[in-house]
């Protein structure tokens, strides 16, 4: 069994075609089971997501928060890591984003801000990680495990934090004072409209450009410094790893810090970019849809891209079909979000075993 | 004083109750060799099939039918991935959660309309509390009557039945023929296909143990706690259940412990809601919240005890092939 022969297209986007086909034929399958017509449904989902400048405003503005976690669980993943935690790691991201706007914003400029919410951000969200990837590397206890228990002490500490700290004095709403406009994260059709260029209000923002840039970094850094080479290498065989002399729990340790402070960038976009208050819960399952990004995008930052924006597209859409068939909740996103990751993760030997064998004996005869 | 106490361990009997289902589910499952972090899905869909199904037919007993039905269904899933096609049980787990999250809100709001709720259920249609006998004519007893008629009397059915499943599973588990092919199944697979015994076949009806465990679990939230479903009812329950089997080192009788000291907990943080306790101040109620999180995890690194799983969990069984 030689995998060079299958070609590269298939593992590439043969594969990853179907299981989406897949997906979205057994989501059909649970509209046609409401009573409603699938095709339409889908022509909504289209129209909502790409079908204005506004709507694909808000499908760019979702991508960015699933670019993050999208990122963050495959830099963990190529080191063979499973960071279940990035909902916990995004969550604590923002508080750090949250503090710094809120302890400059009446004396500093966007300028110096900015640079610090990044810093916060990444250092909170990195930090969050750090527990369980030290408790990996050095005690061994299971990254899955902690990572999932740190999502619910994050939960629990941000509620506390919130509630009787940072909270607005005199009001009963859970957030925190809105943060001066000075510390607000531009949004791009600010940016672009003395330009001339008009692309409608959408909670778009500079946090895209960010996430961009970090797509950048990723792919630099994992295929083309030694350090990468030791991640991948941890992640294809720790044992060869060892073996060579690489310091796997370090590593291990570098990869999940890499993977929280990413995560944390969603507080970026939320925090900063669009809510312009610390809040509860404004994570939203980013941190776990990020899974069903990274397996979809095969943990390749163009990949990764491609997916978020599908992703985003399923959120924006989805939000516009519920408008337009009030029967057919918003969580349909979700249930399309679960059969992706149950068909190109759980299920990706179902189909690929079979395709590539099919290309192999091809190739022989 | 004692009162009170008898009052919170009571509220700890009917926290615990759906703990010890997903704990005693997670058991059989990763004693198999299957890591499960699907147990909160099939809580979540079991508790709505089974409000579904009472809302419908009117009978609670109906209902748990459907729900055990679904949580059967999501584990077969779980199975045919991680046991048939070799997939990650983690990335299967994370599937099953998340597509059960969505299913339930959308399928609720068709059938019923309501928001993503089922319909308030009364009667028949819940499971009632049972009084034991004699429990009124013992109530002004001193002592035992208040442990007799509060604590001990009073519950549903299925909080018994969580009860009783304990040593049953430990009965189960360790003293029949399928509780020792179910544990070498998940410490040396290859020593039991050795043997002649199919470590798929095992597995499986090891899900279907899961599936009937979690079926009640979920069945208890929406039909006997609550009166009907809510939109993600099962909040962390079966990752708080994992938790408990591994506080409770994948054994039934610490698992029970385990459960009863998180359900206890939970209690405690209820009643602490805004109490100010001498020397100490108010103590936040987040951080009680949090202990049982915090303790599994300390206990994962061996700061208090090891906890150690069984050997072959999480790995896909291959047959070789000469």
């Amino acid at each position: 069994m030689s995998e060079a022969k299958v070609p590269a297209w298939v593992n590439i986007a043969l594969i990853p075609f179907l299981n989406i086909l897949l997906a979205f034929i057994v989501s059909g399958l649970v509209i046609l089971a409401i009573g409603e017509n699938p095709i339409e449904a889908a022509g909504y989902l289209v129209y909502g997501a790409f079908g204005y400048d506004e709507g694909i405003g808000y499908t760019l503005y979702y991508a960015t928060n699933l670019i993050f976690t999208g990122l963050a669980v495959s830099v963990a993943f190529k080191g063979g890591l499973f960071n279940i935690g990035g909902e916990g790691q995004a969550y604590i991201g923002g508080l750090g984003v949250g503090l710094v706007c809120l302890a400059l914003d009446h004396t500093m400029p966007l300028y110096i801000i900015a640079p610090l919410a990044i810093i916060g951000a990444a250092v909170f969200g990195a930090a969050w990680a750090y527990i369980p990837a030290y408790l990996q590397a050095r005690r061994g206890s299971h990254i899955v495990i902690t990572t999932i228990m740190f999502n619910f002490i994050a939960s629990s500490l941000m509620v506390y934090l919130i509630v009787n700290w940072l909270k607005e004095d005199g009001r009963m709403a859970p957030n925190s004072r809105t943060f001066e406009e000075n510390a607000w994260l531009p949004y791009l059709h600010e940016l672009l409209s003395p330009l001339g260029i008009d692309i409608g209000d959408s909670p778009l923002n500079l946090a895209f450009i960010i996430a961009l840039i970090c797509c950048v970094f990723v792919w630099g850094l994992i295929w083309h410094t030694r350090w990468g080479y030791q991640l991948r290498t941890l992640g294809t065989n720790p044992t060869a790893a060892r073996y060579a002399g690489i310091d796997t729990a370090k590593v291990t340790i570098w990869a999940m810090l890499i993977s929280g402070g990413l995560a944390g960038f969603v507080g970026i976009n939320e925090i900063m970019g669009v809510n312009h208050n610390l809040l509860l819960n404004f994570t939203a399952g980013y941190g776990f849809a990020g899974i069903a990004v990274s397996l979809m995008g095969r943990n390749h930052p163009i990949g990764i891209v491609l997916a978020a924006i599908l992703f985003g597209a399923l959120y924006q859409g989805g939000a516009e079909l519920a408008f337009e068939i009030p029967t057919i909740t918003p969580e349909i996103v979700v249930v399309i979000q679960g059969l992706v990751i149950l068909f190109s993760g759980a299920l990706e030997h179902m189909f690929k075993d079979r395709i590539e064998g099919f290309f192999i004996r091809r190739a022989v005869a | 004083m004692f009162e009170t106490l008898i009052l919170m361990l009571d509220a700890t009997m009917r926290v615990s109750t759906p703990l010890i289902f997903a704990a005693l589910a997670g058991l059989y499952s990763e004693r198999a060799g299957i890591v499960d972090i699907g147990l909160e899905g099939k809580i979540l869909g079991s508790a709505f099939a089974a409000a579904a199904g009472a809302a419908i037919f009117g009978s609670a007993w109906i209902g748990l039918c459907f729900g055990i039905m679904a949580s059967i269904s999501l584990a077969m899933i779980h199975g045919f991935a991680c046991i048939t096609h070799r997939g990650d049980h983690i990335v299967s787990g994370v599937a099953i959660n998340t597509i059960v999250a969505g299913l339930t809100v959308t399928l609720s709001m068709d059938w019923f309309g309501m928001g993503g709720q089922t319909p308030t259920l009364s009667g028949d249609a819940r499971f009632l509390s049972i009084t034991l006998p004699f429990a009124d004519a013992l109530a002004d007893v001193p002592v035992i009557g208040l442990i007799y008629s509060e604590l001990l009397s009073g519950h549903n059915i299925l909080v018994y039945l969580a009860f009783a499943m304990v040593p049953m599973t430990f009965w189960v588990v360790y003293k029949t023929r399928f509780g020792l092919r179910l544990r070498a199944v998940g410490e040396n697979p290859h020593a039991v296909d050795t043997a002649g015994i199919s470590v798929a076949f095992i597995r499986y009806r090891a899900l279907i143990v899961c599936g009937i465990l979690c079926g009640l679990a979920g069945a208890y939230l929406s039909t006997a706690h609550n009166a009907g479903f809510l939109k993600d009812m099962s909040a962390g329950k079966g990752y708080m259940a994992l938790a408990a089997l591994i506080f409770g080192k994948w054994r039934p009788v610490p698992v029970l412990f385990a459960c009863l000291l998180f359900g206890f907990l939970d209690a405690v943080a209820v009643r602490m809601q805004g109490v100010v306790l001498p020397g100490i101040g108010e103590v936040p109620v987040q951080a009680i919240e949090v202990l049982p999180y915090v303790l599994t995890v300390l206990l994962l690194a061996g700061f208090i005890g090891k906890a150690v799983g069984p050997k072959a969990i999480g790995r896909p069984y291959v047959k070789e092939r000469a």
